[in-house]
């Protein structure tokens, strides 16, 4: 399909991008996938470059594990929270439901990655500051948005189309979550506005490190 | 399909309650797509929507065209049901400002598709009559609700399909919305905002077998 030709290079990425009236989201969203506009190969992704989460394994697997270590992240930070004794009530309630849900995430990914022939990453050893119900409340809104963006980030780059379907559908559950989190912080469910924008690997990475101790 | 809508009890009846205009002679595919994703979300709730789509794009070959046609028919809907909201919903404090923020958004992913599909090659489906069956705020959350988890399980289940990277991060980056659009209706309505760990469909065949007769 002549079409599809075209649409793989960045040319006609940034003309795609254009679409929306010249809305500040969309100029947000085109930024947030970068600008290698001297590249003309058709494997440009949108997440950045191809081996961005070569360090966590090739491909899906990679990618996968990826979502893995950040899944554990977030499955341990809600554990901690819980047992903070910060919250109370329906706050807790909810706090406790991300955390199972998480969890889940943790299990289906792992197996996924099994299935994959690969070898699941490694649990993180993880330390949150928790000093009070409005900072944990802005961190964990600060992760959820930030886990989203992170799915986001990585579904162009997916090869095997079950893969995608389940990353798809763990990736608007982080987006339920942020926007819960978000009126709770009295802040807007859709702070990109009309149009999420991904993030890329190393964004990600750089932000999660302060949490990871081992 | 007459026997099992009555023999089982309706998931959504409001859903059921919406009516896609079809007496114009040229009906579109996007349409009677959107009327058989909204019939499969009223009997067999959201879940059963994503394999629909993707079955009933998936027969006709399903070009990226047609999966953002379907997709602009359903930001279609929505657009138009947030724009009336406006005035019918009778929201006020914060609801409003959020029908408000959602009405704009849903107008910009339609903008966004119309633009996208235009610059494919394609033509966008023209907008669909539509007639919201509902009165007063929570007739109007109700139904807010079940069109946001549908949405979401509809670009959940036609993504995967899509073609172009490109195409497939904007989409991506269109359901992440309706996610957080249905997180905030679902805490408007006081329940869960992620009802489940995975929103995507997960009874496949059963739900297949289910809806084909609404497939025209």
């Amino acid at each position: 399909m002549a079409d599809m030709k075209q649409l793989a290079g960045p040319q006609s990425r940034r003309r795609f991008l254009a679409v929306g009236g010249g809305s500040t989201a969309l100029a947000a969203f085109l930024a947030a996938c970068g600008s290698d506009s001297s590249s003309t190969t058709t494997t440009t992704s949108m997440g950045g470059g191809k081996s961005e989460t070569a360090e966590f394994g090739k491909g899906d697997v990679g990618i996968l594990n990826y979502a893995l270590t950040l899944e554990y992240l977030e499955t341990a930070f809600y554990g901690d929270v819980v047992k903070s004794g910060l919250f109370k009530g329906s706050d807790l309630a909810t706090i406790r439901k991300f955390g199972e849900e998480e969890a889940e995430h943790v299990q289906a990914l792992t197996q996924a990655v099994k299935s994959l022939g690969g070898k699941p990453a490694p649990e993180p050893k993880t330390e949150f500051p928790l000093k009070s119900a409005k900072s944990v409340l802005e961190l964990a809104g600060t992760v959820e948005n930030l886990g989203a963006a992170a799915y986001l980030g990585q579904a162009a780059n997916i090869e095997s189309p079950e893969v995608l379907a389940s990353a798809l559908a763990i990736h608007s559950v982080e987006g339920r979550h942020a926007a819960a989190l978000n009126t709770l912080l009295g802040e807007s469910v859709t702070p990109d506005g009309a149009f999420a924008v991904p993030a890329d690997v190393p964004t990600v990475l750089k932000s999660v490190e302060p949490f990871i101790v081992g | 399909m007459s026997n099992r809508m009555s023999n089982e009890p309706l998931t959504n009846p409001e859903l059921a309650a919406v009516h896609v205009d079809d007496d114009s002679e040229d009906l579109s595919r996007s349409e009677v797509l959107l009327k058989g994703a909204l019939a499969a979300g009223a009997v067999y709730g959201t879940l059963a929507v994503g394999p629909y789509v993707r079955k009933a794009l998936a027969m006709n070959g399903g070009g990226d065209v047609e999966i953002l046609n379907f997709a602009l028919t359903l930001e279609y809907l929505e657009s138009k049901f947030y724009e009336e909201a406006k005035s019918r919903a009778k929201a006020s404090g914060e609801l409003k400002s959020l029908v408000d923020l959602l009405a704009k958004d849903e107008q910009q992913h339609v903008e966004a598709l119309e633009g996208t599909i235009t610059k494919l090659g394609g033509k966008p489906v023209a907008e669909p009559k539509f007639d919201f069956a509902y009165s007063g705020t929570s007739g109007f959350l109700k139904l807010a609700q079940t069109f946001e988890d549908t949405g979401v399980s509809a670009y959940n289940g036609a993504a995967p399909m899509i073609k172009s990277k490109e195409v497939l991060t904007a989409a991506g980056s269109i359901v992440q919305v309706e996610a957080r659009h249905a997180a905030a209706i679902r805490l408007q309505n006081k329940e869960e905002p992620s009802p489940a760990a995975f929103d995507p469909p997960l009874d496949e065949a059963q739900v297949l077998k289910a809806v084909e007769p609404f497939i025209a």
